[in-house]
């Protein structure tokens, strides 16, 4: 070799060794066994395999579910969801009450509670939050999703905001004042996105400066250094190992959390998740699919079915296929599908035919309504009424999803399309990715005469379903703006979501939900499914939610 | 051989650009996109409009471009909209190449060798029962699709037995991170743990993704040395009296290893393609793995940043392959 042939070499040799010189481990040994419990039967440390990765750790910018169970562990809102319901129950706020006209809302604040940077949570604390919030200016408008979807608009359009001010009576007592009563208000601040952060935090983490750059926004430091009210507190997200890494919070005024490390390692496919659960290295996972429950169960895992909290359905647009207009053509639809056994060959264990738009665990269910009955002759009769046999009905479903309310759409379609081809519909077949324009082809296209699609509830609320559904006429994915009664119901809908007395609300939407199923039948509404998710059976002390709003803190894991 | 790099960078350039554009106006041809990603089931008319608007997705799609374009000569090339929100798409390339080149080097590692001193063998022993096996193994592992080769070997040897991880590219160590090169910044730092565990990870991966490049390595060499034990100049050196390690040292592997360079370099492009896979399977936090999470979400930016740094990269190797022939074959260089 000559030397010009090592120098090179000889470089990149002596780059590698300087390299070495400056290269300190970073690594924190101080993390010993303290805390959490000192049985020593149990681990140390409890791994969730994620579907995904979390977005940030700020929850009002975060949009997705698996954002959302990372900071549910180390962020608490005003109001909780007691474990195991869908119900909301006192969290950082232990009581609250409205004023007699449901537009002013007093907040008792639980006392001796610090944030996880050692701060003091009080209600100048929350209504610095709620402030922020509403001041939100630019991007930040748009990266707050949730807040624009539940509470309107911010502070520059204010007529239009269902928040209107938050005033700290003492330091234990918050009064928030908003512009129209609801059913939604308190309870959606039981969402993960409206959670109370620490002030200084934010403020020193510029946590506001969200900016539109280049088809995508930036966030500011504090989206990545949260801190906030929780069992847990970030320690690090290994993004190039793909893992979250939570410790528990010495902070905490609660019980601390029976294991101290929570882990959460992103594996987006399914498949994978299941062999790491078979392998043990890792200790749980969320949506196993239908198919491998048995498997799984059969394999010693312990397989948790939430209660159903959310609903399949069939949608129709009358404004393209104007047949639809007739409500005798929208019944022969329901009469013609066998919905039950759909569920029975194609759901999981618990699920159920609705008869309804809402879950039975939603408050405003109507027990007494009976699911239209699986009766392909009826149909047929009810099409020839209306004069319109051998209809064509664009029918369509997603591809590359699976959602809890619909774990195998293209199975669930193709047997909805054979009994209608028995009634003598002909149905166009069409399907389209559910990232790749489906969404737009139902809302904003309205391309199909009938689709399926489905909703999971945020929290326990009629309106969260019935207003999402067919309030708003005219821009709603049903085109109710076609039909006589269109106006009606969504003018309906939103007086019952105004009645402030609970029973008498939920006496409104009973009534509502017959007249919908009824006398409207915008769409069929078929069926609600239980996700669930797995543990091995080391597991124990972790209580599914409908919400799939789980806190670990509760969970131990045995050696 | 100034001017031949000079004729080649402009090229590069030019495919550079040319595939620029292409890749942005297909891209947003496609059905979806991110608006409708981002929002899911949740959009309503005013939300898309917001968020379409807050993305610049409203603009003619030529001043989309150009911003674009005026944006990546800077250097910026967008931020994430999904992958990593808010994460600088360059930055989540720089992050997950070295995954990818971590595990693309130890697959070619792997296939060169096995794969050139196998393929010398079976020459040097053409049509012996070691050579038919040799054959018909490179020729099994051409045929066994990636895909299924890396199930199989998960199933068998991280599902089955726990010999090896299932997925990932370390345990959660806590490992310092430096260049993203696991196993060696696990080196750099002293933490030999770090390394232990990374290269455990990379055994499965490894050998699925190495098999193919290993068995084409194998047959090239095989049929190149075939080829040049029957040249003239190897029965005169022979003849001369030369030691039979000088012969086949300088005369038959130095002549031989011209096609099997070419082979290789190909193959490393390849691999980059073959890694989508593979990382899918290994949940490997590469680029293949960034790029079907960025497909799925419509991630414009990340998308865009990583096709076209995979299309430079392709074309960078295949140069140095050209100059390496240049280098090995001094005839090339006059042309």
């Amino acid at each position: 070799m000559t030397l010009k042939r090592t120098a090179p070499l000889v470089l990149l040799t002596a780059a590698a060794l300087s390299m070495t010189a400056c290269a300190e481990s970073q690594r924190d040994d101080s993390g010993g066994s303290g805390g959490g419990s000192a049985d020593s039967n149990v681990k140390d440390t409890f791994t969730f395999g994620a579907a995904g990765a979390p977005e940030l750790f700020d929850p009002l910018y975060a949009t997705d579910g698996e954002t959302f169970r990372v900071t549910r562990q180390i962020h608490s809102g005003l109001l909780g969801i007691k474990p195991g319901t869908a119900d909301i129950q006192p969290e950082l706020a232990e009581s609250w009450e409205p004023s007699d006209d449901g537009l002013s809302w007093t907040f008792n604040l639980r006392q001796g509670v610090k944030f996880s940077d050692g701060t003091d949570f009080n209600a100048e604390a929350v209504c610095y939050n709620l402030d922020r919030m509403y001041n939100q200016k630019g991007a930040g408008q748009t990266a707050a999703e949730y807040w624009t979807y539940f509470f309107g608009t911010f502070s520059d359009d204010p007529e239009n905001s269902l928040y209107k001010s938050c005033e700290a009576k003492d330091a234990n007592t918050a009064v928030v004042d908003i512009t129209r009563t609801t059913s939604s208000f308190p309870t959606i601040l039981s969402l993960a996105s409206f959670a109370i952060q620490s002030p200084k935090a934010l403020e020193e983490g510029d946590a506001n400066n969200v900016k539109a750059q280049g088809e995508g926004f930036t966030y500011p430091d504090y989206s990545m250094n949260p801190v906030g009210v929780g069992p847990y507190k970030l320690a690090s997200y290994d993004e190039a190992n793909k893992t979250v890494n939570l410790v528990a919070n010495e902070n905490w005024y609660g019980e601390a959390p029976k294991t101290k490390n929570l882990v959460f390692k992103i594996i987006p496919d399914e498949s994978t998740r299941r062999q790491e659960l078979q392998a043990g290295s890792i200790d749980g996972y969320d949506l196993p699919n239908p198919v491998d429950w048995k498997g799984l169960k059969d394999a010693g895992n312990n397989v948790e079915i939430r209660d159903a909290f959310n609903v399949l359905y069939i949608g129709l647009n009358p404004e393209r296929n104007p047949k639809l207009k007739d409500l005798k053509v929208r019944q022969a639809i329901a009469y013609a599908t066998n919905r039950d056994q759909m569920v029975k060959t194609q759901l999981p264990e618990g699920a159920a035919v609705a008869s309804q738009f809402i879950p039975p665990a939603v408050s405003g269910y109507n027990e007494s309504i009976q699911p239209y009955a699986y009766d392909p002759e009826k149909a047929k009769q009810l099409l020839q009424e209306a004069g319109a046999e051998g209809m064509t009905l664009k029918f369509a479903f997603p591809t590359e999803v699976s959602r809890p309310y619909m774990p195998d759409p293209q199975k669930i379609h193709a047997a909805f399309t054979k009994d209608l081809q028995a009634v003598g519909i002909k149905v166009q077949e069409v399907s389209k990715p559910w990232n790749g324009g489906y969404l737009d082809d139902v809302s904003a296209n309205g391309a199909y005469d009938a689709w399926l699609l489905g909703w999971t509830g945020d929290y326990n609320a009629a309106d969260n379903f019935l207003g999402t559904f067919f309030s708003s006429p005219k821009t709603n994915d049903f085109h109710t703006n076609v039909l006589p009664w269109g106006q009606q119901l969504s003018d309906d809908l939103k007086k019952a979501d105004a009645i402030v007395d609970e029973d008498e609300r939920a006496t409104a939407y009973q009534d509502l939900n017959q007249q919908i199923v009824e006398k409207y039948l915008p769409a069929i509404p078929v069926s609600h499914s239980p996700p669930a998710l797995v543990v091995s059976d080391k597991v124990e002390g972790l209580v599914p939610s409908p919400l799939t709003a789980e806190t670990f803190d509760t969970v131990t894991v045995q050696k | 051989m100034a001017r031949f790099l000079i004729r080649r960078l402009l090229q590069m350039v030019l495919v550079v650009f040319v595939l620029s554009v292409m890749l942005f106006l297909w891209l947003r041809a496609l059905p979806g996109g991110t608006v409708s990603a981002i929002l899911g089931e949740r959009a309503t008319p005013e939300t898309r409009a917001a968020l379409t608007k807050a993305l610049g997705l409203d603009e003619p799609i030529w001043v989309q471009y150009g911003k674009f374009l005026w944006r990546a000569l800077h250097g910026d090339f967008g931020t994430s909209t999904r992958v990593l929100p808010g994460a600088d798409a360059l930055d989540i390339f720089l992050t997950r190449l070295p995954a990818t080149i971590e595990l693309s080097a130890f697959a070619l590692v792997f296939a060169v060798a096995l794969g050139i001193p196998l393929g010398y063998v079976a020459a040097r022993r053409a049509n012996s029962p070691v050579d038919s096996g040799l054959v018909i193994l490179s020729l099994v592992g051409v045929a066994v699709p990636v895909f299924f080769l890396a199930f199989f070997l998960k199933y068998q040897f991280a599902v089955d037995h726990n010999w090896f991880p299932v997925s990932g590219r370390q345990d959660n160590l806590s490992c310092t991170r430096i260049t993203n090169f696991f196993v060696l910044d696990g080196l750099l730092t002293r933490e030999l743990d770090c390394s232990a565990s990374a290269l455990k990870h990379l055994v499965l991966p490894s050998i699925a993704l190495g098999t193919i490049p290993f068995a084409v390595i194998f047959r090239i060499t095989r049929a190149s040395v075939l080829d040049v034990l029957g040249e003239d100049y190897v029965r005169t050196a022979e003849s001369k009296g030369l030691t039979a390690r000088v012969v086949r040292g300088r005369h038959v592997l130095r002549n031989a290893m011209l096609p099997v360079v070419t082979t290789i370099g190909l193959q490393t492009g390849l691999l980059l393609a073959g890694a989508v896979l593979t990382e899918k399977v290994f949940n490997w936090g590469g680029i293949g793995n960034a790029l079907a999470d960025a497909f799925q979400y419509r991630d414009y930016s990340v998308l865009q940043i990583l096709i076209l740094a995979a299309a430079l990269i392709y074309v960078v190797i295949n140069l140095l392959v050209d100059i390496s022939y240049a280098i090995i074959d001094p005839r090339v260089r006059t042309r």
